[in-house]
């Protein structure tokens, strides 16, 4: 912990001062994993590869994608990397508070931002031909088509509009339990449970939210439901953030005991943790419902656009007083 | 035609929710012992003893070892807790031969080995005092989830370093066992450390 309480705050700490080597190099140093993880690197590897794959094809075949939603992509992967496998991780061990913020980003901002960014359409275009078809061919001779019905049914259950937001929330609340907490940031394997949980299930709970109904196919969930689900995961976020930040003694010993990595006080790093659990993720079920009412709004014109007689109707009250 | 399947769906919630309860936590023995077995890794590290001896893991087993990372110009949690340490081995009597506790030293500019042999020294022959270059010492920081850093120097160039405050503890197979915390007894470690010694299990009569 600590062999005098003095805390003196400077940008960086001395210790990684002396530990990165000197010289212009000394910021790509903090930009190297603290642990490396091979399997995000394969994962981001093959993720932004099929993507910039299918950007190339479709601008090849005229349909480009623009300018903000591969930038908007690009964002959402970086940010995740990120905070997984820089310096950022360290400190993300050692302080309560980059803690909740690396949560926030795997398990809000980054998957917002990759869902937001429709990446479907230009990931499936990035995938190589033989290979979608390959698989197909592959299954359907030795009747392994079966392989795939355990799969859908998995992939409905973790969309259900009950189950998405209850297991979303949960999450939060069980990695946060205390004793569960303690375990995790001093055993790597559940570490690393719970940073891929956390994001992989900000990509299922935020594809219920963000997506297209028509791009949900069989899983698809209703713009109203949506609308019912965001309040929901908004107060429960805001009951134990403002838990988190309110209660006057120590929830998580483990970052004094484990030595703090950032000059604050445990308390003082409790409370930002717990208020960045509390508004910034309370606050993206705004976002949310802003992208709802949108698609909403789009469904509706294209109603309207498809039957215009209908259209005609309400557009002019003035007639009908007239 | 997505109604039914999603009735069909509702039967996995409790296999997640198991999947879930079985990632586990960390057992509290005493309160300020906890039982880590199989949460922090086991006992392995390249460092060089305060004799100037290049020593691994390997050399240390069969006996029960306690880590700690410190430095010898700590003024108070350093020495606090090597000496209650030390009580717990008095305790120990004749068993405290198979015990060994490891001082990691963070602070390594300023503890050279002689610094560190006349440190240790103090404490008892049970106490081991390591110090390794840069890279040996964040493997082992790594590892063991802990961090440190130097603290601004004042204008006599005296700094403080801010480390972990925990005593790691490892049976004879080099397994970590118990994660001892600022406070803890000397008698219940004693205790605990005798029935590591035994190859018992530490809940007995918990």
């Amino acid at each position: 912990m600590r062999c005098k309480s003095r805390a003196v705050w400077y940008p960086i700490p001395g210790r990684l001062r002396s530990r990165a080597p000197g010289g212009p190099l000394r910021y790509l140093w903090y930009l190297l994993p603290w642990q490396f993880s091979p399997t995000v690197l394969t994962v981001c590897v093959l993720t932004v590869a099929l993507y910039l794959r299918g950007l190339a094809l479709l601008k090849r075949n005229g349909a480009p994608v623009g300018f903000w939603r591969p930038f908007v992509f690009f964002l959402g992967v970086a940010l995740s990397y990120g905070v997984l496998q820089t310096y950022f991780d360290f400190l993300a061990q050692h302080s309560f508070w980059v803690h909740c913020l690396q949560q926030l980003i795997l398990h809000h901002l980054g998957p917002v931002l990759i869902v937001l960014s429709g990446p479907v359409r230009v990931l499936r275009e990035g995938v190589p031909r033989t290979l979608r078809t390959g698989a197909a061919r592959l299954l359907r001779p030795m009747r392994l088509d079966w392989l795939l019905k355990p799969l859908r049914l998995l992939w409905r259950t973790l969309q259900h509009p009950l189950i998405a937001p209850v297991l979303f929330v949960g999450l939060i609340y069980f990695w946060l339990i205390p004793q569960v907490h303690f375990a995790t940031m001093i055993d790597t394997r559940r570490y690393l449970l719970m940073n891929w949980s956390m994001f992989a299930d900000g990509l299922l709970f935020w594809w219920v939210i963000l997506a297209p109904r028509e791009e949900q196919g069989s899983a698809a969930v209703g713009y109203k439901v949506r609308l019912l689900i965001l309040p929901f995961i908004s107060m429960t976020q805001i009951v134990i953030g403002a838990y988190i930040s309110l209660v006057p003694w120590q929830l998580y010993p483990v970052y004094a005991l484990c030595g703090r990595a950032l000059p604050i006080s445990p308390m003082l790093d409790q409370q930002i943790g717990g208020l960045l659990t509390w508004i910034p993720g309370a606050m993206m079920s705004l976002v949310g419902v802003i992208v709802v009412l949108r698609h909403m709004m789009r469904e509706e014109e294209a109603q309207l656009r498809s039957s215009p007689r209908r259209a005609a109707a309400p557009s002019r009250p003035s007639a009908e007083v007239a | 035609m997505s109604v039914p399947s999603r009735r069909r769906a509702l039967p996995c919630v409790p296999l997640l929710l198991g999947a879930l309860l079985l990632t586990g936590c960390a057992t509290q023995l005493q309160p300020d012992v906890t039982d880590v077995r199989g949460l922090v890794a086991p006992l392995e590290f390249n460092l060089t003893n305060q004799n100037g001896r290049a020593v691994t893991a390997a050399d240390y087993r069969g006996d029960v070892v306690m880590l700690y990372f410190g430095y010898t110009h700590c003024t108070d949690e350093c020495p606090a807790t090597l000496a209650m340490l030390a009580e717990a081995l008095n305790r120990l009597g004749p068993l405290a031969s198979r015990v060994r506790v490891l001082f990691v030293t963070v602070d390594p500019r300023r503890d050279t080995r002689s610094v560190l042999k006349r440190y240790v020294g103090d404490f008892g022959p049970q106490f081991v005092g390591l110090r390794g270059t840069a890279s040996q010492l964040t493997a082992m920081i790594k590892r063991y989830r802990v961090s440190y850093h130097d603290g601004k120097p004042d204008k006599s160039g005296n700094y403080e370093v801010i480390h972990s405050s925990v005593v790691f503890i490892f049976d004879g197979r080099g397994r970590a066992r118990l994660l001892a915390q600022t406070g803890f007894a000397c008698a219940a470690i004693a205790t605990d450390v005798r029935r590591l010694l035994a190859g018992g299990r530490l809940l007995e009569g918990v």
